[in-house]
């Protein structure tokens, strides 16, 4: 561990720690080589969660680099990208920042570091609990998951929520019944699997 | 032309609308769609999100049941389509991969066969004079503006039946319906996705900057592909002057005569039936 000052913007600077072996675990876990970015810009300029983030996707490659770790792992960028593979599209060395965003955000869970946009990963936890009960997503249940879990909701949320869902049960655009297929143990054992190498 | 058809599990729920028009319109030209028995999520923005492996096990069992069938598969939702093809192209790259997929699913996949969108295969395979052939009520006067979002074009080394950058196949289509469309800054421009419960602001500023962009350009509707985009799109305008997002295959079905078309705009949060109506389509 080390002590490196980057500037984050022309008139501020920060002290923070650094490990050298950051870059090469990031590296290794996503096959995303990110030595060959050289601060273009471009994916920030076409990145359009950008202005939500608090470090931009140049400056998550650039941290990445310098192997400053706890910078990264505790940004708001790696649970806000929104995936959407305009970086990678037009990166003029076709770095795979959305992987890369992957590979970050599953080390952060998997290291316990607390996320600091928590909703984002409830999110997709709850999004996930369906399919593994019945095969195929279950719209209420995933959305009564989130609401339980992430208790971001104010009460004028939950109303305005609440009544879109009416409006789509009126039309029925949601399903009360949950889906189910048929071969579920398939669905089951392919979690286990995929799940084993994770740990919680 | 025949299909291993995936229709994934928005078409059976929130865009209902989108599935029933897809099978009809495929119905009319003649591709014949034989549902991948037994399917299952294919994990969307989560799997991938989650867990490397589950983003491709879940695509991976599907694509395995439909190469028993022999066939290649067909998918209309947009996102449903890059996660499919994604698990399919990495296969037919590596043999490792296939081998630990074989391991995840308990079942071979030998990627032998393609996975195609609807667009891709009405527009570029069956042609659209067989489009305009079938068309009975032009949608003449209707101003659109075609919605690509992100999926249907990138990443280009995974999706690449169009331009990233400025797409057309729709445009085309649209064209060939009888419809004007309307040349826009936003067709492939992010919604935001699945940010919408954890983010909805964020969602809600991408939305309604796309919204404001078709409608400057002069459009009455936007056309979209995708499930997400829709719902991010449709379920939360807010105000008087709403504008109507409609699924291209909703739009094929009016101008090809389809009855009961009017059971799937019945879905819409944002009703187009105002708009249609003034242009005598229904
Ligand atoms: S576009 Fe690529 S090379 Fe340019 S700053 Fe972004 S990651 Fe680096
Ligand atoms: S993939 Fe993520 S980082 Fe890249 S442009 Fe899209 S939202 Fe931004």
């Amino acid at each position: 561990m080390q002590l490196t000052s980057v500037s984050v913007t022309k008139n501020e600077s920060r002290q923070l720690k650094s490990d050298p072996l950051f870059r090469e675990e990031v590296e290794a876990l996503s096959g995303v080589n990110i030595s060959r970015c050289y601060q273009c810009f471009t994916c920030t300029l076409g990145c359009p969660v950008a202005y939500a983030m608090d470090y931009r996707p140049n400056q998550i490659i650039r941290l990445c680099q310098l192997g400053l770790k706890d910078a990264v792992l505790g940004s708001s960028t790696i649970w806000i990208c929104a995936s959407c593979e305009s970086c990678v599209t037009r990166c003029p060395n076709e770095i795979d920042i959305p992987h890369l965003m992957d590979t970050l955000h599953q080390i952060a869970l998997r290291e316990g570091v607390p996320p600091k946009e928590p909703a984002v990963p409830i999110f997709h936890r709850a999004f996930v609990e369906p399919i593994r009960r019945f095969g195929r997503q279950y719209e209420i249940m995933m959305t009564v998951l989130f609401i339980l879990k992430a208790r971001k909701f104010s009460f004028k949320d939950l109303r305005t929520n609440a009544s879109l869902g009416l409006n789509m049960m009126k039309r029925r655009k949601l399903k009360l019944t949950p889906p189910l297929i048929k071969n579920l143990a398939a669905i089951e054992e392919i979690f286990e699997k995929a799940e084993s190498g994770e740990q919680k | 032309m025949k299909y291993a058809f995936y229709p994934g599990c928005t078409q059976e729920s929130t865009a209902e609308e989108f599935g029933s028009s897809s099978k009809a319109v495929c119905q009319k030209l003649g591709i014949e769609l034989k549902e991948i028995p037994d399917w299952n999520c294919c994990g969307a923005s989560s799997g991938h999100f989650l867990n490397d492996e589950l983003t491709h096990a879940l695509p991976g069992r599907n694509l395995a049941i439909a190469e028993k069938q022999g066939l290649d598969t067909l998918v209309v939702c947009a996102a449903c389509y890059l996660r499919l093809r994604s698990t399919q192209r990495e296969a037919k790259e590596s043999p490792e991969f296939r081998k630990r997929l074989a391991e995840l699913i308990d079942m071979p996949y030998e990627a032998k066969y393609e996975v195609k969108h609807l667009l891709d295969v009405v527009v570029n395979d069956l042609g659209l004079e067989e489009v305009s052939n079938r068309v009975k009520k032009p949608l003449k006067g209707l101003k659109l503006a075609a919605y690509y979002g992100c999926y249907l074009v990138r990443p280009p080394k995974i999706v690449a039946f169009d331009d990233p950058e400025n797409p057309t196949t729709m445009d085309r289509l649209l064209e060939s319906l009888g419809a004007e469309v309307v040349d826009w800054g936003g067709k492939v421009d992010c919604c935001g996705g699945s940010l919408v419960l954890s983010r909805t602001e964020i969602v809600l500023k991408l939305t309604g900057d796309l919204i404001k962009g078709a409608r400057d350009a002069g459009a009455e509707a936007m056309v979209v592909a995708c499930p997400m985009c829709h719902s991010n799109l449709d379920t939360r305008q807010s105000g008087k002057d709403r504008l109507p997002i409609l699924y291209f295959t909703e739009l094929m079905g009016l101008a090809f005569g389809i009855p009961k078309t009017d059971s799937w705009f019945k879905k819409h949060l944002v009703s187009p039936f105002n708009l249609l109506k003034s242009h005598d389509l229904i």
